[in-house]
C-alpha cells in the first residue's frame, strides 16, 4: 500500500501540451478516479505514474520513494489496460503467472527450450502456480485456467487482467478504462466487483475513465481533468453539489445541467424576463439547474419560469420531463419527479404543453461570466460591506 | 399442400442455370488454370511421349519406377533437400533478424528496406552473371577477402562440397529482402499495448519481450515465410542453370533442372512429366506439413 505523489507534472507531445502544471496526492489506499472527456490527458497522467511515458518536468512519488527513471515493473504498480492486453498464446494461468515468472525465474529459466534444463525452475512454478490459483479462486476463474484468452468472454478476461495485477500484490492498481470494452449489463456488474476489491485488498486504487457514473459511483475522491488541468478534486458529492464552474457542472451530472442566462437587475436575477425568487449575487452571469433543482409549479407562481414541454420519460421510479425555457433565447431545462410527485403534478393539472418550472434556492447554482461559481457570502460579511 | 410438404422442392430450373452461370467464370479459370494442365500433365507422364514423335505408348507406372531407381534423379532430390536446408533457416531468420532492426528505425526505415528489397526486385539471371564474376577464384573480389583469411584461392563453384552451399548463400541473399518486408509488416500489427503490459510485468529486457511478445505474435508470418521460403528454395534453377549447369559433377543438380534437362535438353516429356508430378507431391507434402505443424501453436 502507498500513497502516490504528482508534482508539477508537464508532457507534451510535439507542439501539444497534455498534461499542465498537474499536482496531485492520492492518498494511501484510496479510491481516486481521473475523469474527464478525451483529450484531458487523464490516461497520459496514469501512463507517467506506469513509467509507460516519461514527463517533460515534475516528479513522480509512490510510496516515500521518488520513482522518475525507475522501470514500470520496479514501482511496485499493476496495470489493468482497456484492451486486457494479455498474451494470446498463453494460458490463463500462465498469464497471471507472468509478473511472478519475471521475478522468481533467471533469465535462462524463462528461455524456451533452455528453461527445461533447471530442476530449480519445476520447483518455484509449482509455487507460482499455488499463488495463480488462489488469486484465480478470488475473481472465480478456476475453470478456466487451462484456456486460452481467445475462449474467454469479454468479462471472463477482463477478470484475467485483474488477476495479473494483483497476483504480484501490488502497492497500487493503475486501470486505464478498463470497463469501457464491456457491454452496458456486465459494467455495471463489474463495477461493483471492482469498488468490492478494492474494499477487500485495501490497496490504491488509480482509475481512468471518461464515464462519470463509474466516476461518481466508485471512488472515495474524484479529479475531473480539463485540457491537461485538474479542474476539480473532491468527493463526488462535492462534485455534484459544490461544483467549482461550471465546466465541471456540465460534465458531471446526468442528464446535464441546464445553463441559463441571468441579468442582474434592480437588485433581482432576471431570466428571460422573469424574476427569480434567488438571491442575488453580484455578477452572475448563468444560473445552473440540474434536473432535481427544478419543480413544476401552477401558473402565477412568483419566480416561475414558463418553459414548453418537448418529451417526457417514465424510468419507472421517477420520469424526466424535457423542456424548453420561452423567451430570447430557448434553453432546455430537465426536469426530474419521483413517480408520485409526477403523478401529483399530473392530477393537479400541472403538466401541460405548457409549464412553469420554479428552481430550488437551495439547489440552483450561479456562475459569473467566466463560468467560475460564486457563492453568497456569508450574512455578517454583508452586513459588514454595506455598513 | 401436402405433398409439397412431403418432398423437398426442386430447385426451379432458371435459378439453377442462374446459379451455374455465377460459378461459370471461376470454373473456366480454374479449369484452364490447373485441372486440364495437371491432367495433361499426368497423361503424359504415363505415357513414352518425346517431342514430335508421332506415336505414344502407353506405359503406366514405368515412368515412376524408372525414376526411383534412376541415380542421377535420386542425387538431384538429396542435393534439392541440402540446398533447402540451408537456405529455410538462413532465409527465415535473416529476414526476422533484418526486420527486427529495421523496425527500429524511425527516419531511415525507408531507406534500409530499399536496400534490403533491392536483391528481391533484381533478375537473378543477371545477378547470377555479378555473382560468377564476384566468386571468380583468379579474378573475383571476394578472392581477396580469402586471401586475407589465409584461406588461398577458393573455388566457390566448381569445388563439389562448396558449391551447393554457395548457391544457398545466393538464395538466401535474393530471399532475405521479401522476408524482411513480410516480418515487418508482422511486427507493425503487435498491439503496443502487450509490450506496455509486458513492461509493468517485469519482461522490459530485449530477450524476455522477443520470447514473450514478438516471437509468439509473430507465429502467423512465421508459418506464412517458412512455407513460402522453403517452396521457393525447392525450386531453385536459375542460380544452378547460369553458374553451374548442375555440375561439377553433378554436385549441385537440382529437382527442377533435372527435370529441364529431361523435358527441354533430351525431349523425353514423358518422363519430365512423371519427374514433375513428383516434384509436385513434394512441394504439396512440404505445405500441408509445416501448416499442420504450425497451426498448432498460431490459434489463439
Amino acid at each position: 500500500m502507498a500513497a502516490i505523489g504528482l508534482e508539477r507534472i508537464c508532457k507534451s507531445f510535439g507542439g501539444t501540451r497534455v498534461l499542465r502544471d498537474v499536482t496531485l496526492a492520492i492518498r494511501d489506499g484510496e479510491f481516486l478516479t481521473l475523469v474527464g472527456p478525451s483529450g484531458c490527458g487523464k490516461s497520459t497522467l496514469l501512463r507517467i505514474i506506469a513509467g509507460l511515458e516519461r514527463q517533460d518536468s515534475g516528479s513522480v512519488t509512490i510510496g516515500q520513494r521518488r520513482v522518475d527513471g525507475v522501470r514500470p515493473s520496479e514501482r511496485g504498480v499493476a496495470m489493468v489496460f482497456q484492451s486486457y492486453a494479455l498474451y494470446p498464446h498463453l494460458t490463463v494461468a500462465r498469464n497471471i503467472a507472468t509478473p511472478l515468472e519475471m521475478q522468481r525465474l533467471t533469465l535462462l529459466e524463462r528461455l524456451p527450450l533452455l528453461r527445461l534444463l533447471s530442476p530449480r525452475r519445476r520447483r518455484i512454478m509449482r509455487g507460482i502456480m499455488a499463488e495463480v490459483e488462489a488469486v484465480a479462486a478470488a475473481l472465480q476463474l478456476e475453470g478456466l485456467l487451462g484456456r486460452k484468452p481467445a475462449e474467454l468472454s469479454g468479462g471472463q478476461r477482463q477478470r484475467v487482467a485483474l488477476g495479473r495485477a494483483m497476483v504480484r500484490r501490488p502497492d497500487a492498481f493503475l486501470m486505464d478504462e478498463p470497463l469501457s470494452n464491456l457491454d452496458a449489463k456486465l459494467r455495471v456488474h463489474m463495477r461493483g466487483e471492482l469498488a468490492d476489491l478494492h474494499r477487500r485488498l485495501g490497496a490504491t486504487f488509480v482509475y481512468v475513465t471518461h464515464d462519470q457514473t463509474e466516476a461518481m459511483t466508485m471512488s472515495d475522491r474524484v479529479a475531473l481533468m480539463l485540457e491537461g488541468r485538474i479542474e476539480q478534486l473532491g468527493t463526488p458529492a462535492e462534485l455534484y453539489d459544490a461544483p467549482r464552474t461550471l465546466a465541471v457542472a456540465s460534465f458531471i451530472g446526468s442528464p446535464p445541467i441546464a445553463c441559463i442566462p441571468v441579468r442582474l437587475e434592480h437588485e433581482a436575477l432576471v431570466a428571460a424576463g422573469t424574476r427569480l425568487a434567488l438571491r442575488a449575487i453580484p455578477d452572475a452571469a448563468i444560473l445552473g439547474l440540474r434536473a432535481e433543482a427544478v419543480t413544476p409549479v401552477r401558473h402565477g407562481t412568483p419566480g416561475a419560469l414558463p418553459a414548453r414541454l418537448s418529451r417526457a420519460e417514465n424510468l419507472g421510479a421517477e420520469w424526466l420531463l424535457y423542456a424548453t425555457l420561452e423567451g430570447p433565447a430557448p434553453t432546455p431545462v430537465v426536469c426530474r419527479l419521483t413517480a408520485a410527485a409526477h403523478d401529483a403534478a399530473r392530477d393537479a393539472g400541472l403538466l401541460g404543453e405548457r409549464l412553469w418550472l420554479l428552481p430550488d434556492p437551495a439547489r440552483a447554482l450561479l456562475f459569473d461570466a467566466e463560468g467560475r461559481r460564486l457563492v453568497a457570502a456569508p450574512l455578517r460579511t454583508r452586513i459588514g460591506a454595506m455598513a | 399442400m401436402s405433398l409439397a410438404l412431403a418432398a423437398p422442392a426442386p430447385v426451379e430450373p432458371f435459378a439453377l442455370r442462374i446459379g451455374h452461370a455465377y460459378a461459370a467464370p471461376a470454373a473456366l479459370l480454374l479449369a484452364l488454370i490447373y485441372i486440364v494442365p495437371v491432367s495433361v500433365l499426368i497423361w503424359l507422364s504415363l505415357t513414352d511421349y518425346t517431342l514430335g514423335a508421332v506415336d505414344i505408348r502407353f506405359l503406366g507406372l514405368d515412368n515412376f519406377s524408372r525414376a526411383l531407381a534412376d541415380p542421377v534423379f535420386r542425387r538431384s532430390i538429396t542435393n534439392t533437400f541440402a540446398y533447402v536446408a540451408i537456405v529455410l533457416p538462413g532465409g527465415v531468420l535473416l529476414g526476422l533478424g533484418a526486420a527486427l532492426l529495421v523496425h527500429r528505425r524511425i527516419r531511415s526505415r525507408s531507406l534500409w528496406e530499399v536496400i534490403y528489397f533491392l536483391p528481391v526486385t533484381s533478375t537473378l539471371i543477371a545477378m547470377a552473371t555479378v555473382w560468377q564474376f564476384l566468386l571468380h577464384p583468379r579474378l573475383g573480389p571476394v578472392r581477396e577477402i580469402t586471401l586475407a583469411l589465409g584461406l588461398g584461392e577458393v573455388a566457390f563453384l566448381s569445388d563439389p562440397a562448396l558449391v551447393l552451399p554457395t548457391l544457398a548463400a545466393i538464395g538466401i541473399w535474393q530471399l532475405v529482402g521479401f522476408n524482411m518486408i513480410l516480418f515487418l509488416a508482422g511486427l507493425s500489427a503487435i498491439p503496443r499495448d502487450l509490450y506496455e503490459a509486458a513492461a509493468l510485468d517485469g519482461a522490459s529486457g530485449g530477450i524476455d519481450r522477443f520470447f514473450r511478445v514478438t516471437w509468439p505474435q509473430l507465429g502467423p508470418t512465421t508459418m506464412f515465410v517458412t512455407v513460402t521460403t522453403s517452396i521457393t528454395a525447392f525450386k531453385v534453377f536459375d542460380t544452378v542453370r547460369v553458374l553451374t549447369e548442375g555440375g561439377p559433377a553433378g554436385a549441385s543438380e537440382v529437382l527442377l533442372y533435372v527435370i529441364y534437362l529431361e523435358g527441354f535438353q533430351y525431349f523425353r516429356i514423358g518422363y519430365a512429366a512423371a519427374l514433375t508430378l513428383i516434384f509436385l507431391a513434394f512441394i504439396l507434402a512440404f505445405s500441408i506439413l509445416q501448416a499442420a505443424a504450425l497451426d498448432r501453436r498460431i490459434h489463439y
